[in-house]
């Protein structure tokens, strides 16, 4: 039997990371979030160079993770020089 | 519309892979020089020197790098190119394979030698087979000539928009690779032109600045499997794509070389060699001289190894009483020769026959006329009946 219904509309290993989920779903492993105050955040970038699965968003004057993808590893709060993002537990998110 | 006849030149097997790569005008060369590919990134690099070729020469630090080098170029849009041999395939192992998984359609000449183990600077096919299972396209060729015109169908075939996979275009160290023979080397815009089909398809997905995307990243579960089916049904479609673009060859350049395979006087033939690469020209001749003492002998040349030609093999080997498989390398844990249990693989649509592996010329050793005779004889006895031996050595049984 020929397939031809396909989730991925690329034919090759190509992946639209924000909408598409051919990565892992790396963001259920999280126990902690990164949570980015807007008011201290500079537009500077660091979290987004750093971030290991490059999951930080562009937002008009600041960035934020994309939750699908990231693990919760801090690296992003620990490089943010203006401090402005704190890592808290997911528990405190849960309903 | 026919091209130029284009020059004639006497060159060797590796000077003929660097002016069929040279002729494609690729964006980026990354390669790293080892026995007997040398002379092609030799000649390559005096064509960029000369202003021949226009292309980002990357001085690599080894093989590895090369193929990561011209991979990643490929999935960025560019044309790339690179050569090898042996040791230096087995050295890029794992980015010859994310090469394939990206679907990046790079062409790589790969000048067969033997692989390490036992040092051997010296002819034979097992460095490709080691890489059968890479997900490449992977082409056999006979002669300097067919070693330019190979590389340029292969730039075809790899950058199709129905086939996106790298090409890996196979000759004979040491045999192919030093021998300086007459060679048409065709005119710059005609191969411009012959390329140029590529520029009316869609276009493949290339790396976009603007919109970051991932390539070759993390998948798993069906998402990965998705992959893997449509790459397995990418190769499919190839075998006929290649047929498909070896005619447009012919007719455009007037040469050809009958596409996944050559059939040489099969078909009224009782019995039948399987070849690939230097070696089918000793066995066209024997096959003649054995023709004019009657015997109904044919010869098939392999010239598409991945995907296997399968369907052209059924229809060109059915209905033969017997079938015998020279290879240049072995099969581990088959005790016989890797060619030879691809065609077993065969066997319930081909029909029942004796069929005969025979090793040879590894290691540098001629595939000599006697050679050939003998498969022809071993077979001809076995398609009469006769008892015959499944696997044949021949150059150590010769020494018996």
């Amino acid at each position: 039997m020929a397939i031809k219904k396909f989730s991925s509309k690329y034919e090759t290993a190509w992946s639209d990371a924000d909408t598409q989920l051919l990565c892992l779903d790396t963001g259920s492993w999280r126990t902690k979030r990164p949570v980015v105050d807007k008011e201290k955040c500079t537009y500077c970038g660091l979290c987004a160079i750093y971030c290991p699965p490059q999951c930080m968003i562009i937002r008009k004057d600041f960035f934020e993770p994309n939750l699908n993808f990231c693990k919760g590893c801090g690296i992003c709060a620990k490089e943010c020089a203006r401090g402005a993002i704190t890592m808290k537990p997911e528990g405190d998110f849960t309903a | 519309m026919k091209a130029k006849q284009g020059e004639l030149k006497v060159i060797t097997g590796n000077s003929a892979a660097a002016y069929g790569a040279m002729l494609c005008r690729p964006d980026v060369v990354a390669s790293y020089p080892i026995t007997p590919q040398t002379e092609v990134v030799e000649q390559l690099s005096k064509f960029h020197a000369d202003g021949v070729l226009d292309a980002e020469m990357v001085e690599v630090e080894g093989e590895n790098s090369a193929m990561n080098i011209v991979a990643a170029a490929s999935v960025a849009g560019g044309r790339a190119f690179t050569a090898t041999s042996s040791w230096g395939l087995v050295y890029m192992y794992d980015a010859v394979i994310q090469a394939a998984g990206f679907r990046a359609p790079v062409v790589m000449a790969n000048v067969n030698r033997e692989t390490p183990g036992i040092l051997a600077v010296s002819s034979g096919q097992q460095d490709m087979i080691s890489t059968r299972d890479s997900g490449w396209i992977q082409i056999i060729v006979e002669n300097s000539q067919e070693i330019l015109d190979a590389i340029i169908m292969a730039f075809r075939l790899a950058e199709d928009s129905d086939i996106q996979l790298p090409v890996m275009v196979n000759y004979d160290g040491f045999y192919l690779s030093y021998l300086a023979e007459g060679v048409r080397i065709p005119a710059r815009d005609d191969v411009d032109q012959f390329l140029s089909v590529l520029k009316s398809q869609p276009q493949r997905t290339i790396l976009d600045p603007t919109k970051p995307m991932g390539a070759g990243t993390h998948g798993i579960l069906t998402e990965f499997m998705e992959l893997r089916y449509k790459h397995c049904a990418a190769l499919e479609r190839a075998k006929n794509k290649f047929d498909e673009i070896d005619r447009d060859y012919g007719e455009f350049f007037g040469r050809s070389y009958g596409g996944q395979i050559e059939e040489y006087r099969t078909e009224d033939a009782d019995i039948v060699i399987l070849a690939s690469g230097s070696a089918v020209g000793t066995s066209r001749t024997v096959v003649d001289a054995k023709r004019a003492e009657g015997i109904k002998v044919g010869l098939i040349k392999l010239r598409m190894f991945r995907p296997f030609p399968r369907e052209k093999l059924i229809r060109a080997i059915k209905g033969k009483k017997a079938v015998g498989v020279i290879d240049r390398s072995v099969c581990f844990g088959w005790d016989c020769g890797p060619m030879f249990m691809e065609l077993r693989a065969l066997s319930p649509e081909i029909g029942k026959m004796p069929m005969l592996s025979f090793i040879d010329g590894l290691a540098n050793i001629d595939i000599t006329k006697p050679h050939i005779e003998r498969v022809i004889d071993d077979l001809y006895n076995a398609s009469q009946g006769k008892p015959y031996q499944a696997v044949t050595w021949i150059p150590l049984e010769e020494r018996e």
